[in-house]
């Protein structure tokens, strides 16, 4: 298989690049100087693409690729790639699902324990010395807290059996009801802001979802509200979740994803009510080993015209 | 009750504070210049002293107030209470046991996310710019891990059941084994330190065991051990804690108590697999209103002759 183009759109794993090298003809988009004339150089040769959270396969690079077959996904979220695209075209698409669903979830109740029992800002306290002059400020109990879920696929009900270890009441929101789930269901975004005091975003990002957390719903959610994201940046109106963390009308946020990474709004820095992750949800050494196999795995099983692994197109 | 003294050992609460002011004649030890002398002037008249973590009753304060009936214990701890000698003079103790479980079990499941994911040092990550140079490094997954904990009571149980959700296999160690208990009993602290990932220490401070957190168990840990401690700065080994950290022998800890507060080793604030909190075990606004309810009723019910309500002794 060593003369299958291999395009890798973005540097995301040693371990996988490596492994790309070994058994394909790898190309790394991010060293070629000149994009557009490295797409018509190598058109004919370049038969799948590797994305990740940060870069995919959009349309243009689909159109630019016409023996393109196959779109590998080193992430579970699809919003880099132009779905509709490859299946006009009969390109396959894979992701990796499951293997970093505890991961995730684990990462959104670090989050929420994080945000509400200010553990980095007391960190920060005992090590700037502080603590020698006074005890820090009492924070929020996370037991018993209402905790509100956008989405509720593997992550979002992961995430929930966690909490509910903790006593939380679960409630949810999703395009329709699921009868077969415990949780109060709530029919809309803002219903269920009004209705909890932690809201996680755990859905999909499509065009549905672009800014699913927009003004309306941060108000809903409120001074003493606590808003949980560890989706995708553009799932939330970053302008208006920032002058609403600033202006003390949302209680606080625990952020893995930002609109613009690795921008992060600098007026959050200041703030002692936030938490800002580098979009670091699957980032474990054993999750990032399993989702580069599962990439891998769904490559060669394309190739040797086996059944995918984790396939969605 | 007026004219009940009570001797508050030192800051802990000003809702308390107030309470005890308005109910009692409240003396507040740390603003007196000279003890001996206080102590020596108003031996008559103080019939209660209200403790906490850092100071209670001990045998020598004890014998300075013959008049002496009741020690209410801001905490569930009682290691800076004289019990012998306060079961011999027949002086009532009571703490706050149950308010607070929650709140520091929660923190222990806090600990050990911040610690194994570095959510703390992520955020510093952050907000220092550096996510714009490139990503943080991959860290260690935490469901799954096995969780050693000493010490099965209300904390324990308590944290073995938030473990159970992120499917941690739990072991604990007590001074003898529970039948009841489904999880795995080691017959020995450096047994139960040898066969899991992560070792909590969630037993009550005595003299069987300080320093229960040795060379030896430090040891049995290991390179890739992580010890958690949300009880007693007492239980560990503090250098011997310090320079398994520092030479890597141990992997991580995430404390919440240390032997001389409020100071902390300096040689830990280099060190990214490290998360120190400054004693913020029960510190809500929740848990210590509650637990201030609790000491108030203890007291009253006591002078009212009525049942204690958390007693101890």
């Amino acid at each position: 298989m060593e003369s299958i183009g291999v395009l890798m759109a973005c540097p995301m794993n040693s371990y996988l690049e490596q492994q790309l090298d070994k058994r394909f003809k790898l190309y790394r988009f991010w060293t070629v100087p000149d994009k557009s004339s490295f797409l018509a150089s190598h058109k004919d040769s370049i038969q799948a693409v590797v994305g990740n959270a940060g870069a995919g396969a959009d349309a243009e690079l689909i159109e630019a690729l016409p023996k393109l077959e196959i779109v590998a996904s080193f992430s579970v979220g699809l919003d880099k790639i132009d779905l509709a695209k490859c299946k006009e075209k009969g390109i396959r698409v894979t992701n990796t699902p499951d293997v970093l669903t505890e991961d995730v979830a684990d990462l959104a109740i670090g989050l929420m324990l994080a945000v509400l029992r200010k553990l980095c800002e007391s960190d920060r306290y005992v090590r700037s010395g502080k603590w020698k002059k006074g005890d820090y400020v009492l924070t929020t109990k996370f037991t018993g807290k209402k905790v509100g879920i956008i989405g509720l696929g593997r992550i979002g009900m992961a995430i929930a059996k966690r909490a509910e270890a903790f006593s939380c009441p679960i409630s949810y929101y999703t395009r329709t009801e699921k009868p077969d789930i415990k949780y109060k269901y709530y029919p809309s975004v803002v219903e269920l802001a009004a209705h909890c005091d932690i809201l996680v975003v755990a859905c999909p990002l499509t065009k549905e979802t672009h800014h699913i957390i927009n003004r309306e719903v941060i108000d809903a959610l409120g001074p003493k509200g606590v808003l949980i994201n560890i989706g995708r940046g553009p799932h939330v109106d970053e302008p208006e979740l920032v002058s609403a963390l600033v202006e003390r009308r949302l209680g606080g946020a625990g952020l893995d994803v930002f609109e613009n990474e690795p921008y992060v709004p600098e007026e959050l820095f200041g703030l002692d009510n936030v938490v800002l992750l580098p979009h670091v949800g699957s980032g474990t050494v054993e999750t990032r080993q399993a989702m580069a196999d599962l990439v891998i795995g769904n490559l060669e099983a394309h190739f040797q015209k086996k059944p995918l692994l984790t396939p969605v197109v």
